[in-house]
């Protein structure tokens, strides 16, 4: 089939079992009726995440933070911390 | 910048101090800090500090007699008498080993948090000025308004005015019996000799006031997300074993930490955004997080501080 846009050719890709037509000009991509649902389908299966592993066991329970605390601060996200433990950071604790 | 006489005659005077304690000196010298507020020069294992201009020659005596008397606490000074140098006074110490800035997870939270619940539970001597702690705080502020325009001002001065009149040093604190540091901070702790227990130094800010102020710093640091959750349990789970009055035994520690946890992140961000306007540069990560918390506590009102057994 011809490109409705740009009228080069187009050529049709398997992509995960969906045909799809892509112009070999434009590289524009034509899908059928149902085939974007399909591969939206397939993404969302792809990028669903692993069932979460179990909560590292703590030592202490999460301890309270104010109102107006950082959103994740306080609340036992571990991970959050990682980025912020910088030189600046070291030596914000080191100043008055 | 400090006059060159100053930090000569320092300099000097740190070599006098330390060759007059030992023979066989090894010449070793640095200085340690120079701020507008505080110089410190090294030589070998002699420390000589001189004092902001504005100090109170009875006030920094008081002080330092309170540090000869804790040297379980505080590093005791050489000599509890200042010279005066240049306009300024003087004291000499002994050189203890700071905690590197470098390795925050090296941070000594257990031993800073067990020499405050001692320094809060020792009987406060009497004619002890009030500790300064809220004044650092309003200093920090008036600086950042004589600063000049920075889009972050105005949340910072917002934060600030939620504060009760005592926290902007507006008003006496409420409860002036307990003995305090007023500038805690991770530079404050040093080993001596190096491998041998943590004390606190600079008694410049230490006198009575709310002890709440001690562990706002990091208490702020770990509402700004700053600071592990882990980290600041253990901080206050050893103010606690150690006895400190400044929070509950147990529960929310939070209605006794609100009010100077705000404070000090509306200093600390004060000063972060002045400096930031005072070098034409833009607020770094961790600068725009304690910002950042300025603008969420605008919008919510303190906790009341209720009263506790202490």
């Amino acid at each position: 089939m011809q490109c409705p846009k740009c009228r080069a050719p187009m050529h049709t890709y398997n992509r995960n079992g969906v045909q799809i037509e892509q112009c070999s000009g434009c590289r524009g991509i034509f899908l059928d009726y149902g085939e974007l649902e399909s591969l939206t389908r397939l993404e969302a299966q792809w990028s669903q995440p692993a069932p979460p592993p179990p909560a590292a066991p703590q030592a202490y329970p999460a301890p309270p933070a104010p109102a107006w605390g950082a959103p994740h601060g306080g609340h036992g996200h571990h991970g959050h911390h990682g980025h912020h433990r910088s030189k600046s950071f070291g030596h914000m604790l080191f100043s008055s | 910048m400090t006059p060159a006489p100053l930090l000569r005659a320092l300099a000097a005077r740190a070599r006098a101090a330390a060759h007059a304690r030992s023979s066989a000196c090894p010449c070793g010298a640095a200085t340690l800090a120079d701020r507008p507020d505080g110089i410190v020069v090294r030589h070998a294992d002699t420390v000589a500090k001189a004092h902001p201009p504005d100090s109170d020659p009875a006030e920094l005596a008081g002080r330092l007699t309170l540090a000869t008397r804790l040297p379980g606490i505080l590093l005791p000074p050489l000599d509890p008498t200042p010279l005066a140098l240049h306009g300024r006074l003087v004291t000499f110490w002994p050189y203890g080993a700071p905690v590197d800035p470098d390795d925050p997870d090296a941070a000594p939270w257990e031993a800073a948090a067990t020499l405050l619940a001692r320094l809060h539970r020792t009987p406060a001597p009497r004619g002890l000025p009030p500790m300064r702690g809220p004044a650092k705080a309003a200093r920090a502020v008036a600086r950042l308004r004589e600063a000049g325009p920075h889009p972050a001002a105005a949340s910072v001065l917002r934060a600030w005015a939620t504060l009760p009149p005592w926290a902007r040093a507006e008003a006496p604190m409420p409860h002036t019996s307990t003995l305090c540091h007023g500038d805690l901070h991770l530079g404050q702790l040093v080993r001596r000799p190096a491998d041998g227990p943590w004390l606190l130094i600079d008694v410049d800010d230490l006198g009575t006031g709310v002890p709440a102020w001690d562990l706002a710093r990091p208490a702020a640091w770990y509402a700004c997300g700053l600071l592990p959750p882990e980290e600041w349990n253990r901080f206050l789970a050893a103010y606690r074993e150690a006895g400190g009055p400044a929070v509950p035994v147990e529960g929310d520690p939070w209605p006794a930490l609100d009010v100077t946890a705000r404070a000090l992140t509306a200093q600390t961000a004060a000063r972060a955004v002045a400096k930031a306007v005072a070098a034409g540069r833009p607020l770094d990560e961790v600068e725009q997080s304690v910002v950042d918390a300025c603008d969420r506590m605008a919008t919510v009102p303190p906790q009341l501080a209720q009263e506790h057994t202490k």
